[in-house]
């Protein structure tokens, strides 16, 4: 999560006054579980990463890999999970 | 040599609406506001005003309309009373929380059931916390001033707040009184151009307003909103100095009346203090130290002028002209008598509802509730805190 600002700091009204800047409201910190990979078992099908809803699948496209989870805005949705044909390549599992 | 014009309240507020030349105003009639918005209509026709005016289906369109334009950059006006305020309730807070300045002018009525259309300050006391600043009006002319004035500090770069001028209904809204009126280059000079602080039309610049806001801001964002309202009150004085150069009509946050050497006052809102200036002349010929408050701003509640004022005194009558039901005495009672807990002496306070419904007021009512501070100061003890005036038992 990034740093919360005081009161003091707050353009008035509670208003963005800057676009674009969802990607600074980091969302992952709204997940109960997560999502971790075993490299040994995934099949690079990108499964993962075509159901993603919040875009939080990492992938080397030129080199047909699937790399990481974005935690940063991964919710722990569990859909991929769930898509993945390779079993156990994907485990859901508690947030600590 | 200013110009005196007949004007009842309504018009006057109409008048001032001309002048000010709003960039939007969106509203819906009911009564004993509808006079208003009709002669502003009137203007719009005949092509003496700018302003964009929309007609909406009910006052939550009303309040919407006026959000929106605000929020796009425009300087905004409306006007309603009683239940239309009501209706309004949602958008009041929202208006307020996105530090719009709205000017509304509002004639105080009672809120149903049973129906009346009469005055009372239910309306307008219900929405007292909903972060809008609350002028309170005595007569016509002051109508008049404070909606010009309110234009002013609604949008003081300190201020950004949306601002109620209140008017009795029917007692001032309907009663044709002498208004000195000021000229329209002066009103224009005075107020000065507006400049939308994040308009949403600045399409170089786009802006999100009311996005999402949970536990972990709302609460600094209600913090901020609080600050604001707090820190008008310099700013309400400061106009108020400056309309009276121009006009040579002084305004300030409260008003006193015979209160330096006073024992005993009433603190009022609205056309009841003129009521009250009767009674306590009459008072005064008979020897007695009685003098009256009035509280032209109620929000932001002017508490250390409030304590300045009314701390020496023996004994305070406050006249409320609406109900917290249940609670202990009327808002300004209980705010006055606030106030007053830390202060240096502390008189006794007797709260006397009266006018409910648009029932009269009389300078002997005044006069009554005065005697009988004056009596329970004497006895050393309050009995009753609450008493009623004008009512049938």
């Amino acid at each position: 999560m990034s740093e919360l600002k005081g009161w003091k700091e707050l353009v008035p009204g509670g208003l963005i006054v800057e676009a674009g800047n969802a990607k600074e409201y980091k969302t992952g910190d709204w997940r109960t579980e997560k999502p971790e990979l075993n490299p040994e078992k995934c099949i690079h099908c990108f499964f993962c990463w075509a159901y993603c809803p919040d875009n939080a699948v990492i992938v080397d496209a030129e080199a047909g890999k699937m790399l990481a989870f974005n935690y940063d805005y991964c919710k722990g949705c569990g859909i991929c999970a769930a898509a993945c044909p390779a079993k156990g390549a994907i485990t859901m599992v508690p947030e600590r | 040599m200013a110009k005196v014009v007949g004007f009842n309240g309504n018009a006057a507020v109409a008048y001032a609406m001309k002048q000010i030349n709003p960039d939007v105003v969106a509203a819906y009639p009911i009564t004993p506001q509808t006079d208003c918005v009709e002669r502003f209509a009137e203007y719009v026709s005949e092509g003496l005003v700018d302003s964009e005016f929309i007609t909406v289906e009910s006052e939550h369109s009303a309040m919407s309309a006026c959000i929106g334009a605000a929020a796009a950059g425009g300087r905004v006006m409306t006007a309603t009373a009683a239940n239309g305020l009501a209706l309004m309730w949602e958008m009041l807070y929202i208006a307020a929380s996105m530090r719009l300045p709205i000017v509304m002018m509002v004639t105080n009525r009672a809120l149903s059931g049973n129906i009346n259309i009469h005055c009372d300050h239910a309306d307008t006391m219900g929405a007292r916390d909903a972060g809008w600043i609350h002028l309170f009006s005595e007569n016509a002319q002051e109508a008049y001033d404070n909606t010009i004035q309110a234009i002013k500090i609604a949008e003081d770069l300190g201020v950004r707040l949306p601002i109620m001028v209140t008017q009795d209904g029917f007692i001032i809204s309907h009663a044709v009184e002498r208004v000195e009126i000021l000229e329209d280059e002066e009103v224009k000079n005075f107020i000065g151009a507006y400049k939308g602080r994040y308009p949403l039309l600045d399409l170089n610049n786009p802006v999100t307003y009311g996005p999402i806001d949970l536990f972990d801001y709302y609460f600094e964002h209600k913090r901020s909103q609080i600050e604001a309202i707090d820190n008008c009150l310099p700013v309400i004085e400061r106009v108020g100095k400056e309309f009276g150069e121009l006009s040579g009509r002084n305004y300030e946050l409260l008003e006193g009346y015979r209160l330096e050497d006073a024992e005993y006052a009433v603190v009022a809102l609205g056309s009841t203090c003129g009521t009250a200036r009767e009674a306590i002349d009459s008072l005064r010929e008979k020897g007695k130290k009685v003098g009256l408050l009035k509280m032209r701003c109620f929000r932001p509640f002017p508490r250390e002028s409030v304590i300045e004022a009314l701390s020496p005194l023996k004994g305070i009558a406050v006249l409320d002209r609406s109900v917290s039901f249940g609670g202990f005495g009327g808002p300004l009672f209980t705010e006055v008598r606030s106030a007053l807990y830390d202060a240096p002496s502390r008189p006794s306070i007797i709260n006397f509802f009266y006018g409910l419904g648009g029932r009269d007021i009389y300078p002997e009512d005044i006069e009554k509730a005065l005697e009988k501070t004056e009596e329970v100061v004497k006895a050393g003890k309050i009995e009753q805190h609450i008493d009623y005036l004008g009512l049938r038992e």
